[in-house]
């Protein structure tokens, strides 16, 4: 195992990070205040509680999964896609490093910055609702489990991409509509029963499911379910990232 | 001499079925400079990229200090630096910061002394902590250059090290290079510049078209740049040489017209005076003569024109 290798990829990718900080803290602090203005504000005056827990607090887990979900695929996809597009890959495709390395590298960054996004937005909803957290082992679990998949699914992303376009396609054409109708914002049992059986096919309902559960103990559908989705998610990752190095698919000529 | 490399049986297919390398066998000899020359599209740096483990070979085999780049690519890429022919940096880095990473990726231990030696042996110590991109072009190649020694390789490869680079920097990569191969790095670079290839190498290879036509000791090249013509346009045009001159080694050029003398410039006696006075006994006039000398260049161009 090349430690140095997998650290300084690591390093390297935290210290651009480190570079914008104030743009990459305050931005989610400001998208987060914005949601509980309208959503909390607005919405939670009509609704005042779902399953026994204020509406405020009830869109908390969604939100936090909302901007991991989309933060670790953009930090994922441009961690890769960025040397690609510059040409410096070349250094990494010629080191004596192994595809896991590379990718423990990479998606390990891109994986920190979006649980520490997690964790500021929670701390920033804090100050706006009370949030408990029932189970906060389970959460950590789910957060750290979500934003290591979908930063290996970004990075997958940025391997395939062969444009900036590409980038934000998937994200915005699958990922973000996913989400919204992932029961971020609602409990699934307020849906019509036909909506409801269409929404067990989006996987996103899962995780915010499961995740809302670790706060609230309140759930759609079963933990194990949840968990057995995510986990089930990040292996098929896991092997087409191990395809792509097996082959050399758009890393080598 | 010891081989550090050792290619055999190497072919390239891209996938646009494009063969860019045929059939590649080549040796390299532990500590030597050696010179790739070819012109544009000749397969260079495809060769290059190989070894490296940037494209995957379509053919044959490769070993680096007896280790196949394969199955034991670590240990083969661990030996190897790379200076690519495209500028490719990380504008938004500094240096130092850049010269560190290349370092720990390539498994060596932190070690600040030896990033800023080397810094310092390219003249980049003042620059360390400016942004790559408010640097020149020369500069911008010279922390390549610094990335690829960060880690203390054994074998150098430098695609294309002076193109855009102005003389002086021309000679301080020479000074450079010399100065690695005196540590015992192997040192193989690319280049179109037959003079830069005369200034380093100890021996050449010629590729062209994929294919490796030549590779030979660049002293044993100069021999042959040493051989001068002498020509000697006829007043009245031959039919054929002469029974008299046959042994001279002449040749008949341009329907008769122009006859050819290649001698040793070097030689002790070239046997002009010798010729000349046969002619004259044999009665044949010239009007002019002039002299030439075949350069690496000529033998290059007639090389990469003659290949198939
Ligand atoms: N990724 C690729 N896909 C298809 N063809 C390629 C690819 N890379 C290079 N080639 C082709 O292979 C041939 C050899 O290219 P290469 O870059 O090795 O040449 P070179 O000798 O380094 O040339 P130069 O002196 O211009 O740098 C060229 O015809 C080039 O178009
Ligand atoms: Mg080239």
């Amino acid at each position: 195992m090349n430690l140095a290798a997998v650290r300084a990829i690591y390093l390297f990718e935290m210290a651009r990070w480190g570079r914008t900080l104030m743009q990459s803290v305050l931005s989610p602090v400001l998208s987060t205040s914005l949601y509980f203005v309208v959503f909390g504000a607005a919405i939670g005056r009509r609704i005042s509680e779902i399953d026994g827990v204020p509406y405020g607090a009830f869109i908390v887990p969604g939100l936090i999964m909302l901007s991991v979900l989309t933060e670790s695929i953009s930090n994922g996809s441009f961690g890769i896609y960025f040397p690609r597009f510059t040409g410096t890959i070349y250094e990494v495709l010629s080191a004596p490093v192994s595809p896991l390395e590379i990718v423990l590298g990479y998606v390990g960054a891109a994986a920190t910055k979006s649980i520490i996004l997690g964790l500021i937005i929670l701390a920033t909803a804090a100050l706006f609702v009370e949030v408990r957290v029932l189970h906060p082992f389970w959460m950590l679990s789910f957060l750290v489990l979500t934003a290591a998949s979908f930063s290996l699914f970004g990075f997958l992303i940025g391997i395939w991409a062969d444009g900036f376009e590409r980038l934000q396609v998937i994200p915005m054409l699958v990922v973000t509509p996913l989400t919204f109708l992932g029961g971020t914002f609602y409990s699934l049992s307020m849906l019509p029963p036909f909506w409801q059986t269409v929404s067990m096919f989006n996987p996103i309902v899962y995780l915010v499911s499961g995740f809302r559960w670790s706060f609230y103990g309140v759930a759609d559908v079963g933990i194990a379910t949840s968990l057995a989705a995510i986990a089930g998610f990040f292996v098929l990752c896991l092997v087409v990232a191990w395809w792509i190095f097996r082959t050399g698919y758009r890393l080598k000529a | 001499m010891t081989r550090i490399i050792s290619i055999s049986g190497l072919s390239k297919t891209y996938a646009s079925g494009f063969q860019a390398l045929k059939d590649i066998n080549l040796d390299i000899h532990r500590g030597e400079i050696f010179a790739l020359l070819g012109p544009n599209g000749a397969g260079k740096t495809t060769l290059i990229s190989i070894i490296c483990g940037i494209v995957t070979p379509s053919q044959g085999t490769i070993t680096v200090d007896g280790h196949d780049i394969v199955r034991d690519y670590r240990h083969t890429r661990g030996l190897i630096g790379l200076v690519p022919q495209e500028l490719s940096t990380d504008m938004f880095e500094t240096p130092w910061a850049t010269v560190s990473f290349s370092r720990g990726l390539f498994g060596k231990a932190r070690d600040p002394a030896v990033v800023e030696r080397v810094l310092k042996d390219l003249s980049l110590w003042d620059k360390r902590d400016q942004r790559i991109m408010t640097l020149s072009g020369g500069m911008k190649r010279r922390v390549l250059i610094a990335k690829a020694l960060a880690h203390e390789p054994k074998i150098l490869f430098l695609d294309e090290p002076t193109a855009g680079v102005d003389v002086e920097l021309r000679k301080e990569m020479w000074a450079l290079v010399r100065g690695l191969r005196e540590q015992g790095v192997t040192i193989i670079l690319t280049t179109h510049y037959i003079e830069e290839a005369e200034e380093m190498a100890d021996r050449v290879g010629v590729v062209s078209k994929g294919e490796l036509i030549v590779v030979e000791d660049k002293a044993r090249l100069m021999k042959k740049l040493g051989k001068k013509e002498l020509t000697l346009h006829l007043a009245s045009p031959l039919a054929a040489i002469p029974e008299a001159l046959a042994t001279r080694g002449l040749t008949l050029n341009g329907d008769g017209s122009r006859l050819v003398f290649t001698y040793d410039r070097q030689a002790e006696r070239t046997g002009i005076t010798a010729l000349l006075s046969d002619l004259s006994a044999a009665g044949i006039r010239f009007t002019d003569l002039d002299t030439s000398e075949s350069t690496l260049e000529d033998i290059f161009v007639g090389l990469v024109r003659s290949a198939p």
